[in-house]
């Protein structure tokens, strides 16, 4: 799109003092596109290499529960949930509510918080079961 | 056709009535993936195991196989509208969004049928002894 320089834009990222509203909202977008990159190829490579054999699903097993694997699974996993409650929050301000400054502050905070707590919970549980 | 004022292209065009269609869809898929993937972690986790024969074991049987085909379809779906809105937003070369939009299109529809089949191949035969 051709822009003029001589008009002025309106005010953008730089501008603005950052809260937890734009933090979870860039989130969205973060999270979003590491799971469709990074997360949907893991899921289609677990698919396939179960779909192809002992062998390959083993060298799938040996990568994942590798050190680094662990960590791309723990960051995956804290990703979904911060999307899946971001998410939640969606449907709310989609149906027109949730806009007051105090309450979407709390929301927006709370997305946070509930994404770490479940990736902890769940990572606790395998590793709790392991044991 | 109008193509002169902005109005007259308005008039020339219209709605056609799919202003909504793809953040509609962006949203059946979200409760797709929320029901669907929620679904699958709770089953991941209250498995014996995550070895070859117990997951093999258990895609095999049709009442999983059925709705984890679902889950990547809509999985897929749902990351395609999503990456789209990115890339428009980001890639402003118009050859560029072009052949960011081709190779998205591919990505998904190559990645669901992937999966789709990876699932229908476990559904079909089963554990595979070495």
């Amino acid at each position: 799109m051709a822009r003029s320089n001589s008009r002025p834009l309106s005010p953008h990222l730089t501008i603005w003092k950052w809260g937890p509203a734009m933090a979870v909202s860039i989130m969205h977008r973060v999270t979003g596109n590491g799971l469709a990159t990074a997360g949907a190829l893991g899921l289609i490579w677990w698919l396939m290499a179960a779909a192809t054999g002992p062998e390959a699903y083993a060298t799938f097993v040996k990568c994942a529960t590798s050190p680094i694997g662990y960590l791309v699974m723990i960051g995956l996993s804290w990703f979904f949930f911060q999307h899946l409650f971001s998410g939640l929050r969606h449907f709310v301000l989609d149906m027109g509510a949730g806009y007051e400054l105090r309450n979407n502050k709390m929301w927006s905070i709370a997305t946070f918080v509930a994404s770490l707590l479940v990736t902890g919970f769940v990572w606790l549980t395998i590793f709790g079961k392991a044991l | 056709m109008g193509n002169g004022t902005g109005i007259g292209r308005v008039r020339g065009l219209g709605s056609a009535r799919h202003g909504a269609h793809h953040w509609l869809a962006q949203r059946y898929t979200a409760v797709g993936n929320l029901l669907l993937t929620l679904w699958l972690l709770f089953s991941l986790l209250s498995l014996p195991g995550l070895d070859y024969e117990s997951v093999v074991g258990w895609i095999a049987n049709p009442v999983v196989a059925v709705p984890l085909m679902l889950m990547v379809v809509s999985i897929f779906m749902h990351l395609r509208l999503g990456m789209q809105v990115m890339l428009e937003d980001y890639v402003h070369d118009k050859g560029l969004a072009f052949f960011s939009m081709l190779v998205l299109n591919f990505y998904a529809f190559g990645g669901a049928a992937a999966g789709v089949f990876a699932i229908a191949k476990i559904a079909f035969i089963g554990v595979v002894k070495p």
